[in-house]
């Protein structure tokens, strides 16, 4: 069990770099962008893999988390304020070092947070409002908690495009490059391309790493024991709500991450990304990667999200997406890239039991 | 504030919510009879409103109309045929998955049939303009036929379920499937004439408001979570209650533009949508002792 | 010190007073089984006593402490484990992992330890699975481990269920009609299992239709009809139980 978890993570790195020099070596590293993209995407996406798969709940919303990481990032690193600089307030925050003058590109001078300090925030505002959110929305079940987590995003979605402080439906631009480290900057210059393919890759394996880890543990297996049956998991003494809220949580740290990151690296992000219809293709991804595989996720987030990114559904993106939701789970409910297909060709053993709701 | 436009607003809201209750009474014909949310039931609005307002280019108005909603019905029962009926005990994030994916591809294929353009039927009777004075109130004749068409629709729905044998046979499956096929009703019959009848409803509610909120490709998301936050309101299933619940939400969504600015009028209903889902899932009608043996 | 008490339990759905007004009392190390005639309220009362459902009236205290009020997992680490009368078991997952949810409340790994993978969650992993697989070779069905829960035959489905509330290490263990849908051999297995558990300290408290096994291995027995308790004595006298025949042979016939 431990070793092939440390094969596959071994086969990431390695498919990682590889591409990496095989773009080099074809001169086609104008790909590395959508790959960097798909990265922070499958972030989400192995995050809701975590809360759909392992947990079984849905979320219709995780772009709402994802839009607060990255709208709250943009705000504060583009949110110029210079103008209040003899307020206590910002000059206690500029003594503590937590913000940076720099100058926009018409040459404007700017005093706006640190990237570094932006980007905790978002974090925990996140964690904050995913707690807040999750508690009572997590008590549902089935359609009533669907449609609660799409009310979440719809909320999200609607705050972006009313706000003028969002940039409203032209969303917010100019967000600065956020150095992780002294010549480590995540942005989408020229330059540091294969650097941040590297960093994002860099990311994602760490983040496969942590949930392979947990679901594997004793906290993944509790969870699988929620998803079988909440009544048995509840006799044997696991607390179900609070594990169903820690996972919720846990998922929109990985989504609003990939939002502070994706934001930073396209240098703005805008209302599209908060949609309805973003929450709803990271559920077809997870639907398709086979629910409760990280992998499987993992793969079809990339692969999905590259083709998008590289424009070849054309006028047809949504269509396709919604098309591939049906037609998986119509046919094939437990997704396309299950291990279980090739044991179950090996001995081929029917299936019993009906579906749990 | 004066009471003129204290009526004004009340009407609005009026208007708003009944369309709300008729969205809400497609979404719980479907839920009575299968256990499921529909969450296309948008599309069927917007198809209806959509198919309408192109046929009327050809045809008279109530023809139009009479042919739009029976198109939608044909739309609803195919939907129903080719992606639900075969399914075998599917699990009910199954079924979300499925109708959301409906929903997405209806969409689509709206746009790339009509675009991207805002469309509406004319006003039934006058123009956006005209008005008649009730009590000093002046309300657009459309408000007049919106307010009637639906409470007909409600009237008759009401004498389809309580007097007709087709109406007391799919009100048997919903209360038991299984008893209602031992006495030879079919289940999956009934199922499709779910699918038909919120439909035929959804789009009949989608060409009545048209010259009011027009109609465009993507109208069916909002609508459909309206008709879903008054369908909870009112108690998922029971369509009296969410005639009462849809005028509620009506006028909390008018009068909000009060204190909020438009832009956040949505945010608003589904706030009060997650407000409720959180204190009283089982709507505010609901009476407590039968809510505690229900699970949400 | 009782062990368990129960005091005026009650529990009504709409107008059906499932469970109306029982006390009963249980000593350390004994074996009571509750009897009565189909929804006499028997599971409803064990889901009283293990949280699952939410009591109008009454108290419980275990080991003096009250415990009503408390959310099941809760009830779980206080030393009360549970079976069901439908069989509950984790679909998907092996028989070890069954049992080895079984060990949760005695493990202590949490998100962020088994997220980093910390080298002492190893050794807890490892000790769990090692009192997992000694609980299930005491119940003998380890050579089971591997296979998924759900594909084993009935009967041994009903032995994983009791081996996953058996590692709990309860103090007190409710079983839910053990016998239910096993054959004869089985039964007998099945009573010669609970005397085992009992030997081992642990308290049972167990429903059950199955007359012969409940007279042979109970030392108390609990009669309820209709919600109400008509009975509560050791198996010789509630046989002669006036009440009790008739509940059970009709009225013509006492
Ligand atoms: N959740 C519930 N909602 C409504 N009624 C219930 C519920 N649970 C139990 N009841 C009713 O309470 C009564 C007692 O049920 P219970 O399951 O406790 O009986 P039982 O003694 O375990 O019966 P059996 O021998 O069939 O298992 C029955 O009439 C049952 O229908
Ligand atoms: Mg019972």
């Amino acid at each position: 069990m431990k070793k092939t978890r440390h094969l596959q993570i071994l086969i990431l790195i390695v498919t990682v770099i590889s591409i990496q020099l095989l773009t080099q070596a074809t001169d086609t590293s104008y790909y590395l962008t959508q790959l960097t993209m798909s990265a922070y995407y499958s972030l989400v996406i192995i995050g809701l893999s975590l809360v759909m798969g392992y947990a079984g709940q849905i979320s219709i919303g995780h772009a709402g988390f994802f839009a607060i990481g990255g709208y709250m990032s943009a705000l504060l690193t583009t949110h110029n304020l210079l103008p209040y600089k003899d307020s206590t307030f910002v000059l206690i925050l500029s003594k503590a070092g937590l913000l940076v003058s720099r100058q926009d590109l018409y040459g404007t001078d700017l005093l706006t947070v640190h990237p570094w300090v932006s980007c905790i925030l978002a974090i925990v505002i996140t964690i904050v409002i995913a707690y807040v959110i999750g508690g009572p929305v997590l008590k549902l079940k089935g359609h009533y908690l669907a449609m609660a987590t799409l009310g979440f995003g719809i909320i999200i979605f609607r705050i972006v495009l009313g706000s003028s402080i969002f940039g409203e439906a032209d969303g917010l631009s100019d967000v600065p490059a956020f150095a992780l480290l002294p010549g480590i900057e995540v942005s989408g210059k020229m330059p540091v391309r294969v650097l941040n393919y590297y960093i994002a890759w860099t990311m994602v394996v760490t983040g496969m790493v942590l949930l392979s880890n947990l679901v594997n543990s004793r906290i993944g297996r509790a969870l699988r024991s929620i998803h079988g049956s909440e009544d048995a998991a509840n006799a044997m003494g696991v607390n179900i709500s609070k594990y169903k809220l820690h996972t919720f949580v846990l998922s929109a740290v990985f989504a609003a991450v990939a939002g502070v990151m994706l934001t930073h690296y396209n240098g703005g992000i805008g209302p599209s990304e908060a949609s309805v219809m973003k929450s709803v293709r990271y559920v077809a991804i997870v639907a398709i990667g086979g629910m409760a595989n990280l992998w499987g996720a993992l793969i079809m987030g990339v692969l999905l999200n590259f083709l998008s990114l590289r424009g070849y559904f054309g006028s047809m993106d949504d269509a396709i997406f919604g098309g591939i939701l049906i037609i998986i789970m119509l046919f094939a409910p437990n997704g396309l890239l299950r291990l279980e297909i090739l044991g179950r060709l090996k001995k081929a053993k029917p299936k019993t039991g009906t579906e749990q709701a | 504030m004066n009471i003129e436009l204290f009526s004004q607003y009340l009407v609005a809201g009026l208007t708003y919510g009944i369309i709300y209750s008729i969205v809400a009474i497609g979404f719980n014909i479907i839920y009575n009879t299968t256990g499921i949310i529909n969450f296309a039931q948008g599309e069927f609005v917007m198809i209806g409103g959509m198919t309408a307002v192109t046929l009327y280019n050809f045809m008279p108005m109530p023809l139009a109309i009479a042919a739009a909603v029976i198109i939608t019905m044909i739309i609803g029962a195919l939907i129903e045929i080719v992606f639900i009926r075969w399914l075998v005990s599917p699990s009910v994030l199954r079924m979300i998955i499925i109708t959301i994916g409906i929903s997405i591809i209806t969409r689509e294929i709206a746009l790339h049939v009509w675009d991207e353009k805002v469309r509406a039927l004319p006003y039934f009777t006058g123009t956006a303009v005209t008005s008649i004075s009730i009590g000093g109130v002046h309300i657009s004749p459309q408000v007049i036929w919106v307010v009637g068409i639906c409470t007909l629709v409600v009237l008759v729905l009401n004498f389809f379920f309580s007097y007709t044998l087709l109406g007391k046979q799919m009100r048997a499956c919903s209360s038991n499937r299984n008893a209602a096929r031992l006495c030879g009703i079919s289940a999956k019959n009934m199922v499709t004439l779910s699918f038909v009848l919120s439909a035929g409803i959804g789009a009949l509610a989608g060409c009545i408001v048209s010259p009011i909120t027009y109609v465009q490709y993507d109208s069916g998301t909002g609508l459909a979570i309206k008709g879903f936050t008054v369908a909870v309101l009112g108690g998922l299933g029971n369509s009296m209650a969410a005639v009462a619940a849809g005028i509620i939400l009506g006028v909390l969504e008018s009068f909000s533009i009060w204190i909020m600015p438009t832009a956040f009028k949505d945010a608003i209903s589904i706030s009060i949508l997650l407000l409720i889902l959180f204190v009283r899932p089982g709507g505010i009608f609901g009476n407590k002792e039968a809510l505690s043996l229900k699970e949400f | 010190m009782e062990f368990l008490k129960v005091n005026n339990l009650c529990r009504s759905f709409g107008g059906l007073k499932a469970v109306n007004d029982v006390s009963f009392t249980l000593k350390e190390n004994t074996i009571k089984a509750i009897i009565g005639p189909n929804g006499a309220g028997k599971t409803t009362l064990f889901n009283l006593i293990s949280g699952f459902t939410p009591l109008n009236q009454g108290e419980v205290f275990f080991n003096d402490n009250p415990i009503h009020g408390l959310q099941p997992y809760q009830i779980a680490a206080n030393g009360i484990s549970r079976t069901f009368q439908n069989l509950k078991l984790f679909p998907g997952m092996t028989v070890l992992e069954n049992v080895m949810i079984g060990r949760h409340t005695h493990s202590k790994s949490e998100f962020l330890s088994g997220m980093l993978n910390l080298p002492w969650t190893w050794a807890e992993e490892k000790k769990i699975k090692k009192d997992s697989l000694e609980i299930m070779d005491y119940l003998g069905i380890a050579d089971h481990a591997g296979t998924d829960a759900t594909s084993l035959a009935y009967g041994q489905q009903r032995i994983v269920e009791l081996a996953r509330a058996m590692a709990c290490e309860p103090k007190l263990l409710l079983l839910d009609e053990p016998a239910a849908g096993l054959n004869m051999r089985e039964t007998a297995d099945m009573a010669k299992l609970i005397t085992r558990i009992r030997d081992r300290g642990i308290t049972v408290l167990l429903v059950e239709h199955d007359m012969s096994l409940v007279m042979n291995i109970s030392d108390e027995i609990l009669v309820l009809c209709y919600g109400e308790k008509i009975a509560d004595d050791a198996p010789l006298a509630v046989q002669q139980n006036d009440e009790v025949i008739r509940v059970y042979l009709g009225e013509d016939d006492a």
